[in-house]
């Protein structure tokens, strides 16, 4: 990989086409999986959404760890709290509300969901 | 050598993410999709912290300490305040983008103006449009729900509100325009910070006028323009990660905020600029209608007697925290052999999918919430409705009056069933200040009061009944 003159942007043209087939590619996925999910779980996947669309926290960490000027530095500082907020909270209470899902007829059964049934 | 392994774990991160949104399908495995979300995540930011370009690593464990600390009690809020917080971490997505967008564009001003492309500014500018109006919008219905008190609870309305909006917004993309054709003229970095402003005044005047019960729909809105915005910084960053994870939030906000819209009879426009406040003094007159009201003991009485009932929750049932006493309620009904299912309809509450997240709470199982499509056929053998804090969603109004501001709107059938109940704290009308013929027809007995005392009376009656007698 050619090395700019810029340190993490080497990419000095670009890829504006495949980007764009990127994005439209992952826009039908994300339509199709959305489509199917319950809608029991609108609320939690809101929440999970919102902490996936969190990732945006990458960006950030380039940008307040590079040797790049203190102000931007500071910009990307305050991006990376406000990303990292969104993943922690987001996470957290996306499991916190799906614990509280169960089947069952569970009168005065109040187990704090324990059993996590995964493979 | 680390930077090679970096594509690898965005591929595998990717490939998380949509396994976390597919395993959300289904109540049984959606636990499963969080642990997926988490480990996507976690390789991402491990691999991109690793990444050589990164040699300053104080502030980064500040930030990332920050977030923890300000995350984990919001991830603690009491559902009925899930909403609020959904909104704010809107807020704080929207903020992310925006800030990238900012220092990204003034880093190549000053150190790589040929990094300022043509394509790459259109790609500045609306991350940093959306970011910031997802910003300041997210922050003010978060306010609205919240009920902050300087936060104007209903809809603010001003004459010719529409034309100056969008006036503004395109006063915003011209100046990106300009921007884009000379990022680096001499007036540039002065005009960026203006369409900044704009951006965030907008965000403000855009949700101003919007009514509490669309908020369902304008939460998942501002939730597919954070969508967008972290799209819009996977382009300026040319990272495929950013572009994959942006577009699954924000497909996701626009499926949810279609299936809104659509359970409000509504389209996008008429919800963003249509003022549901205004539509108010449509009839005045005509008060001669006359509300029955039924004591606690006669209600008792009647769920009692009943072999279904069908319980359809609203926003009062969160305001009044009365979803642990509907619990009780339930299980003294199940307790007599009494079938009750819940019906919820999409836009109940203010939130996509609110209800199911309260009565799930409440311990209530999720395989007796029944969506409101599933319900409506048993509605004629339903022998109790009970309403609790419902109104605009059993509105018979929305099938019979051309003239009501909710006609057309798909509803609940409370007004088919054999018998209804429905608790009401005031005898002012709802929301939107829209009668409901539900509350004066023949079957219709009211308790009035708070929804939580006049189901725990309701459950002292019942629990009573059984007991001492």
């Amino acid at each position: 990989m050619a090395d700019g003159p810029y340190p993490g942007h080497t990419v000095q043209t670009s890829d504006f086409w495949s980007q764009l087939f990127v994005f439209v590619l992952a826009s039908f996925i994300g339509l199709g999986v959305i489509r199917r999910v319950s809608r029991l779980l609108h609320t939690p996947l809101m929440s999970i959404t919102n902490a996936i669309s969190a990732i945006a926290v990458v960006g950030s960490i380039i940008v307040t760890g590079a040797d790049y000027p203190t102000p931007i530095r500071i910009l990307g500082a305050i991006a990376l709290f406000a990303s990292m907020t969104n993943i922690v909270s987001g996470f957290l209470i996306t499991d916190r509300m799906l614990k509280m899902f169960k089947t069952g007829p569970t009168p005065g059964a109040n187990v704090p969901a324990k059993r996590d049934g995964h493979p | 050598m680390i930077s090679g392994l970096v594509p690898l774990a965005y591929i595998i991160a990717t490939a998380l993410f949509v396994f976390a949104l597919h395993w959300m399908n289904a109540p049984a495995t959606a636990r499963r999709g969080v642990y997926a979300g988490v480990a996507g995540m976690v390789i991402a930011i491990l691999a991109t912290w690793a990444e050589p370009v990164v040699v300053h690593h104080l502030w980064i464990v500040l930030a990332i300490a920050g977030g923890f600390a300000v995350g984990i009690p919001l991830s603690r809020v009491p559902l009925t305040a899930v909403p609020q917080r959904t909104a704010l971490s809107h807020a704080f997505g929207g903020l992310a983008a925006g800030l990238v967008g900012t220092a990204k564009y003034y880093l190549w001003l000053s150190e790589g103006p040929e990094n300022l492309t043509a394509f790459r500014m259109v790609a500045i500018i609306v991350e940093i449009i959306l970011g910031f109006l997802t910003f300041t919008g997210s922050l003010m219905a978060a306010g609205k729900l919240q009920e902050v008190k300087w936060v104007p609870q209903r809809p603010v309305t001003y004459p010719l509100q529409n034309v100056s909006n969008i006036a503004l917004l395109l006063v915003a993309a011209a100046a990106g325009i300009a921007l884009t054709i000379h990022p680096t003229a001499s007036w540039a970095p002065q005009v960026f910070p203006a369409i900044i402003v704009i951006a965030l005044l907008f965000g403000v005047l855009l949700i101003i006028p919007i009514g509490g019960a669309d908020m369902p729909t304008v939460i998942a809105i501002l939730n597919a323009y954070a969508g967008l915005s972290a799209v819009a910084m996977g382009f300026v960053l040319d990272n495929k990660l950013l572009i994959t994870a942006g577009a699954l939030d924000g497909s996701s906000g626009l499926i949810l905020a279609i299936i809104m819209c659509k359970a409000m009879n509504r389209s996008f426009a008429n919800v963003l600029f249509g003022a549901f406040g205004q539509v108010q003094q449509l009839k005045a007159g005509g008060e001669a209608k006359a509300y029955k009201s039924e004591t606690i003991e006669g209600g008792a009485q009647v769920l009692e007697q009943a072999s279904s009932v069908v319980i359809i929750p609203g926003y009062g049932m969160a305001v009044a925290q009365a979803q642990h006493k509907v619990r009780e309620l339930y299980d003294q009904l199940k307790k007599r052999g009494i079938g009750v299912k819940f019906a919820i309809h999409p836009v109940a509450g203010r939130m996509p999918g609110h209800m199911n997240v309260l009565l799930a709470e409440a311990d209530i199982p999720y395989t007796d919430l029944v969506e409101m499509d599933e319900i409506n056929p048993d509605m004629p053998q339903t022998d109790v409705a009970l309403v609790v804090g419902a109104n605009d969603v059993v509105n018979p109004a929305a099938r019979t009056d051309k003239s009501s501001p909710i006609f057309g709107m798909p509803i609940i059938d409370a007004d088919k069933a054999r018998t209804v109940f429905a608790i009401k704290r005031s005898k002012n009308p709802g929301f939107a200040g829209i009668d409901n013929e539900l509350y004066f027809s023949d079957k219709t007995w009211m308790l009035f009061g708070d929804a939580r005392n006049v189901i725990g009376e309701l459950v002292k009656q019942l629990s009573g009944g059984s007991g001492m007698h």
